[in-house]
């Protein structure tokens, strides 16, 4: 019971951690070089127990990163529920895959979250972005062996602090 | 085990519930943007969420907060001692300046007094901190430390030392959100201080340089050129700049010129800025002033009978006054010994 209890709680705080990270600029010129965050974090947590992670939870972490940007209500929430969707379509195989691979598939997925991006931007009158624009998923997909690793690892410390 | 747990998400089967279900949160996300875009009711959603989005941004401020403290702290005297002598004469010279300007001030005002007009040159701001926060990619705004509560209003101008950084744009109780001029989206009608020519500043795709995409063909701009708000629009208060220009070439259609110019304002540097509490003003016609013709009190009451103007006015004004100010006090001298009585 305590040990569902912290691992939620685990859940939630890195959940929570990736709404900050989001939030949290980095000097001026590096900007352009900042992952999606939130999009890192619930990618680890659908391979890693895909009954935790519905859409309907993406859905609402999107809702509530939108909230944080203040930009248009309803756009992260699009781009992260489409994005759960395939990862938890293609989980099975995914989690089998070798580090680089799924890097790579990592970078589909964050390059197709950028298009969905850009195609909500068009539509709503922005003009089109630089191209610095496409940056972010690169990075992404170069950190996300660490993020992966980091994350397991923590979570394997913690469950041996549990029990 | 591990086969047991896949039963949710089997190897290659197509899940049909998990389609309707995406399309159904598509849809949904669909429609909260539609609304949000059509009819911005996002502002108000979040002015109601802001006692928790309002800490979390102060909390996702704190890192840049405290890499600044930081560089404070560690940077070497000589750096310090550097900055301050380089403030120190800054502040001359612009005690300098102003000292200059102070008689020319004077003069401008009573020259203005005798032309009865309503604009001064004084300035009446509201200092404002930055909190670091980062609003989404490529998205040009910036989060001040002041809101509602400080009676800051959708549309203030918000300047830095050396121009116009942009204008207000969403307020939360505590906090408040900032377009740049810089953002796509923006626009601002500026001047050319040395030809006086009057054109519109938008924000460029990269983020950090002002385009002017609609200059005449024949019009003498050159790069160097300095760029001041000129006032029309009701929203920038003229004579702030804005930028300089750096390269005019033709547009494409060589039916205008475009150039691009370098905003004035320390948009990625600045950490305190100023808020104008004044607006611009508006369209339209002025309101109309309100003391106007002879004082209020030798006005005759309207609300008067109509017998009134036939017998003199005097008496009559001060008989109503006299008489309630008896029953006032009776009635305090009633209340006061039936309040302390239980």
């Amino acid at each position: 019971m305590n040990k569902l209890r912290v691992r939620q709680l685990w859940f939630a705080a890195t959940l929570l951690l990736s709404l900050f990270l989001m939030l949290i600029p980095l000097p001026g010129p590096l900007t352009p070089f900042k992952p999606y965050w939130p999009a890192l974090i619930l990618l680890y947590w659908c391979l890693q127990s895909g009954d935790r992670v519905t859409l309907g939870l993406a859905f609402c972490l999107g809702v509530g990163a939108d909230l944080f940007d203040g930009v248009l209500l309803g756009e992260q929430a699009l781009r992260l529920t489409a994005m759960v969707f395939i990862a938890l379509r293609f989980r099975s195989r995914l989690r089998f895959f070798p580090m680089w691979q799924q890097s790579l598939a990592v970078l589909g997925l964050l390059l197709n979250d950028r298009v969905l991006l850009l195609l909500i931007r068009v539509f709503a009158g922005d003009p089109l972005p630089p191209p610095e624009y496409w940056i972010s998923p690169l990075v992404g997909a170069v950190l996300w062996p660490f993020v992966f690793l980091i994350l397991d690892d923590l979570r394997a410390r913690l469950r041996i602090h549990d029990t | 085990m591990a086969l047991n747990r896949d039963d949710q998400s089997p190897l290659f089967a197509p899940g049909v519930a998990g389609t309707l279900r995406l399309i159904v949160y598509l849809a949904l996300a669909c429609v909260l943007m539609v609304l949000d875009h059509r009819g911005g009711w996002l502002g108000n959603v979040r002015y109601g969420l802001s006692i928790v989005v309002e800490p979390i941004y102060r909390i996702a401020g704190l890192p840049s907060q405290g890499f600044q403290a930081a560089t404070v702290a560690f940077a070497d005297r000589q750096r310090l001692t550097e900055t301050n002598q380089r403030l120190r004469e800054d502040l001359l010279l612009a005690n300098a300046k102003l000292n200059r300007m102070a008689s020319v001030a004077e003069q401008n005002q009573r020259l203005k007094e005798l032309l009865d007009t309503q604009h001064s040159l004084s300035l009446n701001v509201q200092l404002a901190r930055l909190i670091g926060v980062d609003l989404g990619t490529f998205r040009h705004r910036i989060v001040l430390n002041v809101g509602a509560r400080d009676k800051v209003q959708a549309g203030q101008v918000v300047i830095d030392a050396r121009g116009v950084m942009g204008q207000i744009v969403e307020v939360m109780p505590t906090t408040s959100v900032a377009m740049l001029i810089t953002d796509p989206n923006h626009a601002i009608p500026v001047t050319i201080e040395r030809t006086g020519l009057r054109t519109v500043a938008y924000g460029s795709r990269g983020g950090d340089m002002l385009v002017l995409p609609n200059i005449p063909v024949s019009a003498d701009v050159q790069s160097g050129d300095k760029l001041v708000t000129s006032g029309l629009g009701g929203r920038f208060p003229p004579g702030f700049p804005v930028g300089e220009i750096r390269d005019v070439a033709q547009t494409a259609s060589g039916t205008f010129l475009s150039a691009q110019a370098r905003p004035a304002a320390d948009l990625d540097r600045s950490e305190d800025v100023l808020l104008l509490h004044d607006l611009a003003e508006q369209d339209g016609p002025p309101p109309l002033a309100p003391n106007a013709g002879p004082p209020a009190g030798m006005a005759p009451d309207p609300n008067a009978p109509p017998t009134a103007p036939v017998t003199p006015t005097l008496p009559k004004v001060t008989s109503p006054t006299t008489t309630p100010v008896p029953a006032r006090a009776a009635s305090s001298t009633e209340t006061s010994p039936a309040g302390t009585t239980p």
